[in-house]
């Protein structure tokens, strides 16, 4: 019988903190400016440059440590990681590894199987590296600082995770208590949440772990779990075959399906840490670390729990949109200002859904405004616009968070409620559609609605459907 | 000496080091630095057991400056020492195999 | 008087009386460097037409009341590891001989809004990693006393060019000794201040908790009021410390009664010259005829602080200097192959030979399985050594000895053997270790003419002690007489 073996799964979680500057120096951390427009001297390495830590990523770290139930670190140092590479413009990486700021934690997980919970061996804060663009034509490499210095967190799990499935739910977990805390989008996609596994395999029952790998360049939960499938069947393979597995970095190719190593003769893999001379030491006092405790937001249990009690939605409606803060937050803000829980619920779980299925695009990525969207809801309910124009008008508040009031007079998308014209128009309709109104009469109640829609295109849907369908009634009754 | 320092010792420290040794270079640094280490092994003497080491002589701590952008677009004058550049990026020999 | 044998202060008073324009004392500066300069190599780079640009902004600034200062219009050397502004900052080495930054080191941005002119950039041991300043790419210095001799080093040039008058007075710094001791080989007056006092923003790293930015001058009063000018609290420099006592002109006062001054007797045991011993015990018998209370101690651990600086300092050199690759700025190898072959062509011939040693025993005590053992028992050798000093400062106020264990040595005498080099910074190093301001003034004489320094260390904070000892020191000293006039 072949033998079963069990996958043993650690993450190393990188997550870029939505600060306005950089960890070390007042640059801008804004995404997509031209190459090298957001450095200085001290994120690109100029000689006699200092670092000087942006207390910002400090708080994000504490509580990100105190959402993970970590212990925080209450003397906490840098630590220099010395490398060559040319993203790396000082050649070292100001990290943490001796004294790092959280230690010890726990998030719950919950999959098929049950709940469980997931160690957190440590988070440190780091910078981040610059970006490397490979130039085919003049056959080099070009180095885009603006990203160098920018602050991230690395969270580092216990090996604790067995499956894919696991995986992903831990880092669904880890990405909502993120966004809940506003430290970071953690966008897979654009990078500013990033993971490599760390993956071993065991025969069932051993008692050791096996020689773990380390994988890099995993982009989305699709990947993560194609490469984890991978390296669990490559492992395996080598072991089924007597050979060994080595410790060692790979990089997941996701098209290929297939994973290298990222080996070099010039990569001794020791990185020299030592404290960093040029940072001072970070010491929390009991107060100030209270007082993050009690500047912590309300998570997602407690939202869900506040959300039955006062609104009356349904608990699957409860569940998506305390799944993302963005949405929790769009909602708790328009509600806040038209009171109606319902009708926005209906608005984020249908049309926003469906758009941002139809988009391929999260939540995260919603732009239209509360207050508009309670705009749109207020002239509805007055029947200034009909529910088919309030749908054409999100569409174009989804793309481009307009004022749906100035975006409909200047349109002309106004329900007509001038019974004079109205008036004018069904008589035009019953006139031209001799046929269908014997059949209404005939006993033909479809035919009702042929006309209602007649009436509806004369009008260019600026009509009120509910009105018209009655004076229809009435005129041919 | 007591410190014998190996040819693959300063094999690795140079690829740590990033420089490239002449084999005479080689031989002198393998001198030098063992004759450093056995002068630097002179602290063994000294028990330091239960002594923190000490990176900052001063207990400064807590520096640090707020999350405002206080640096606009410095972009030219970055570049203006680089040994090679392209489209606003320093020029790297490649990285990619 | 001829204008340069005045003291930075003295010419600044002259400035502001009208009595010197400020042209007229850059033109003098620049008289004697054509003269003596091409002997003894004292700058890098010198600024001449900036110079005197300068001076004439300068004097109508003096002119219109905007600039009212002591050093307004005073002609200053920067060291070549401070960042200057668009003008060319080697560090003295080839690694960088291209190097124009864009930004100023904070002390060199104190000294312009003072109102000082900068007259170039001063020769230095490659990196600050040197003792006589003859680890220049850009060839030695020599001293002005005896051309024949080194300055000291690493801050070679500074020394030099304010003995020689080719400067009123210039910045240097000091890691392990790197302004003390060449102060001391040349005849003048050098202060390394508490660690923090002044920003090292700006300041091209050796050691960076070790690196401190400090006066060299032709009196203790200049270098008073040289740091009060560019003392200052920087929030880009997360080791600077605010002090709200940085008035140090105002310790400009004679009287040491009561005072106890402490000799370590560790300090005469062996290798310090005869000449050297005497001249310093002498001065040590000045104070105490001046009313302070000297006395000879034992302070612990002086033999272990220089294996415990060259581990910390290689240490932190080999990771401070990783960022010369090649691709950013300064110097790049012209035939690699590929990356790699590209970073170590770059730093193998950028580098000099005692900077690559350095960094060869920093990469390996901070290595894996060497970290232990020799970089962290360092760290913990240097809080046993701050301890010795916190317990001689409950003592005494300062503490007296030699600057260096002999005077200036002969040009090509002292690169052949490194570690007899390390050993003669013997005097210096500890303070540093400990963070405390030290401070080197002219003493005497050796047979063959040379100067001798004695130094006055105090505890942290205590610069005004220093200051004021010092100076009632000088005036009881009476002249010794400048360089080139001294028989």
């Amino acid at each position: 019988m072949a033998k079963q073996y069990e996958t043993v799964i650690g993450l190393e979680v990188h997550v870029e903190l939505a600060t306005k500057t950089k960890i070390f120096c007042g640059c801008s951390t804004a995404f997509g400016g031209a190459p090298n427009t957001h450095t200085c001297p001290v994120c690109t390495g100029m000689p006699g440059s200092l670092p000087v830590l942006n207390r910002q990523v400090l708080e994000y770290a504490v509580a990100v440590g105190l959402a993970t139930n970590c212990d925080i670190t209450r003397y906490c140092k840098f630590d220099r990681k010395n490398y060559f590479y040319p993203d790396n413009p000082q050649n070292y990486q100001i990290s943490q590894l001796y004294l790092p700021i959280c230690r010890n934690g726990w998030v719950e997980i919950e999959t098929g199987e049950g709940k469980k919970r997931v160690g957190i061996h440590e988070i440190h804060m780091e910078e981040d590296a610059g970006k490397l663009i490979h130039d085919e034509w003049e056959d080099c490499s070009l180095v885009d600082y603006n990203r160098s210095g920018v602050p991230l967190i690395e969270i580092v799990s216990e090996p604790d995770m067995r499956s894919a499935e696991e995986v992903i739910a831990y880092l669904e977990k880890l990405r909502l208590l993120i966004q809940y805390l506003g430290a970071s989008d953690c966008k897979l996609q654009e990078g500013s949440m990033r993971a490599d596994v760390n993956l071993s395999v065991r025969e069932m029952g051993a008692e050791r772990y096996g020689t773990r790998t380390e994988m890099k360049n995993l982009n989305s939960f699709k990947a993560i779990m194609r490469a984890i499938e991978g390296e669990r069947a490559r492992q395996i393979d080598l072991l089924e075959e007597g050979e060994d597995v080595i410790q060692e970095t790979r990089r997941w190719d996701d098209t290929k399906g297939a994973s290298y190593a990222m080996r070099s003769k010039e990569d001794a893999q020791d990185y020299r840490y030592f404290p960093d001379p040029d940072l001072t030491p970070v010491r929390i006092s009991d107060e100030w670390l209270e007082g993050r405790r009690a500047a912590l937001p309300e998570f997602r249990t407690e939202k869900m729990k506040r959300y039955r009690e006062e609104y009356e939605i349904p608990d699957y409606d409860i569940e998506i949109i305390t799944g993302s803060k963005h949405l929790a937050d769009i909602f708790e803000e328009t509600v806040a200002i038209c009171k109606e829980p319902k009708k926005v619920s209906n608005w984020l779980m249908g049309e926003t859904m469906r758009l941002l299925k139809e988009q391929g695009r999260e939540p995260e990525d919603i732009v239209f405004s509360p207050g508009h969207l309670a705009e749109l809801i207020a002239m509805t309910d007055a029947r200034e616009i009909n529910g088919t124009v309030a749908k054409e008008v999100f569409e174009v508040m989804f793309a481009e968070d307009i004022d749906p009031r100035q975006y409909v007079e200047e349109k002309g998308l106004q329900t007509v409620n001038d019974a004079g014209a109205l008036q004018k128009t069904l008589e035009e309709v019953i006139a031209n559609n001799p046929q269908s109104v014997a059949d209404y009469r005939g006993g033909k109640e479809k035919a009702l609605g042929f006309l209602v829609g007649q009436t509806m295109k004369a009008m260019k849907g600026k009509a009120d459907p509910g009105l018209v369908n009655q004076m229809l009634r009435e005129m041919l009754g | 000496m007591t410190n014998i320092i190996s040819d693959e010792t300063i094999d690795y420290v140079a690829i740590l080091a990033k420089l490239e040794l002449s084999e005479e270079e080689k031989q002198q640094a393998k001198e030098d630095m063992g004759k450093m280490l056995d002068y630097i092994d002179k602290l063994n003497e000294l028990d330091t057991t239960n002594v923190e080491p000490m990176s900052h002589v001063f207990p400064a701590e807590n520096v640090f400056r707020e999350d405002v952008v206080t640096n606009g677009d410095m972009r030219e004058e970055m570049l203006s020492g680089a040994p090679g550049e392209k489209d606003g990026m320093f020029m790297a020999p490649r990285t990619f195999e | 008087m001829k204008l340069t044998h005045m003291t930075a202060v003295e010419l600044g008073t002259a400035i502001r009386e009208k009595k010197v324009t400020v042209e007229e004392a850059v033109q003098a500066v620049f008289d004697v460097i054509e003269e003596k300069e091409e002997r003894l190599n004292c700058y890098v780079t010198l600024d001449r037409e900036g110079a005197f640009r300068k001076a004439k902004e300068i004097q109508s600034r003096i002119d219109r009341g905007e600039l009212t200062g002591p050093l307004a219009g005073v002609p200053v050397a920067i060291k070549d590891n401070m960042c200057t502004k668009g003008m060319l900052t080697t560090c003295s080495s080839r690694i960088l001989r291209n190097f124009v930054p864009t930004y100023s080191a904070e002390a060199v941005l104190r000294l312009e809004e003072a109102g000082a002119v900068i007259l170039g950039k001063t020769n230095m041991d490659e990196f600050a990693m040197g003792s006589t300043t003859e680890t220049s790419a850009f060839g030695p210095t020599r001293n002005p006393w005896n051309e024949g001799h080194v300055p000291g080093g690493s801050s070679g040039g500074s020394a030099a060019a304010v003995a020689a008058e080719e400067c009123f007075l210039a910045l240097g710094s000091d890691t392990g000794g790197s302004i003390r001791q060449p102060a001391s080989f040349c005849g003048v007056v050098g202060m390394k201040p508490t660690y923090g006092t002044v920003s090292r923003y700006g300041l091209i790293a050796y050691g960076s908790s070790l690196d401190q930015i400090g006066p060299i001058c032709k009196d203790v009063t200049d270098c008073a009021v040289l740091l009060e000018t560019i003392a200052s609290y920087d929030n880009k420099d997360s080791t600077s410390i605010k002090r709200d006592d940085l008035d140090f002109t105002s310790a400009l006062t004679e009287g040491v009664a009561g005072m106890k001054i402490g000799i370590p007797r560790g300090y005469f045991a062996r290798g310090i010259a005869p000449d050297v011993s005497k001249a310093v015990l002498e001065a040590a018998d000045v104070w105490k005829q001046s009313g302070a209370e000297v006395e000879e101690f034992d302070l612990s651990l002086v033999e272990y602080a220089i294996p415990t600086y060259y581990t910390i300092a290689a240490a932190e050199a080999s990771s401070n200097l990783e960022r010369f690759d090649g691709i950013k700025y300064g110097y790049r190898a012209q035939d690699f192959q590929g990356l790699h072959d590209m970073y170590k062509r770059t730093r193998s011939q950028g580098f000099g030979e005692e900077v690559k040693r350095r960094i060869m025993l920093g990469s390996f005590v901070l290595s894996s399985g060497y970290y232990d053992a020799y970089y962290l028992k360092a760290l913990r050798v240097k809080a046993l050594i701050k301890k010795a000093f916190d317990e001689a400062f409950a003592r005494y106020d300062l503490i007296l000895g030699p600057a260096a264990p002999t005077t200036a040595p002969e040009l090509g005498k002292s690169l052949q053997d490194p570690i007899k080099m390390y050993l003669s910074d013997v005097y210096t190093i500890s303070v540093n270790l400990a963070g405390l301001p030290g401070m080197t003034l002219p003493c005497g004489f050796d047979g063959s003419g040379l100067p001798i320094g004695v130094q006055l260390i105090g505890d942290c904070f205590e610069e005004k002690k220093l200051i004021r000892a010092a100076y009632t020191y000088e005036k009881a000293r009476g002249p010794l007489g400048r360089c080139g006039e001294v028989k």
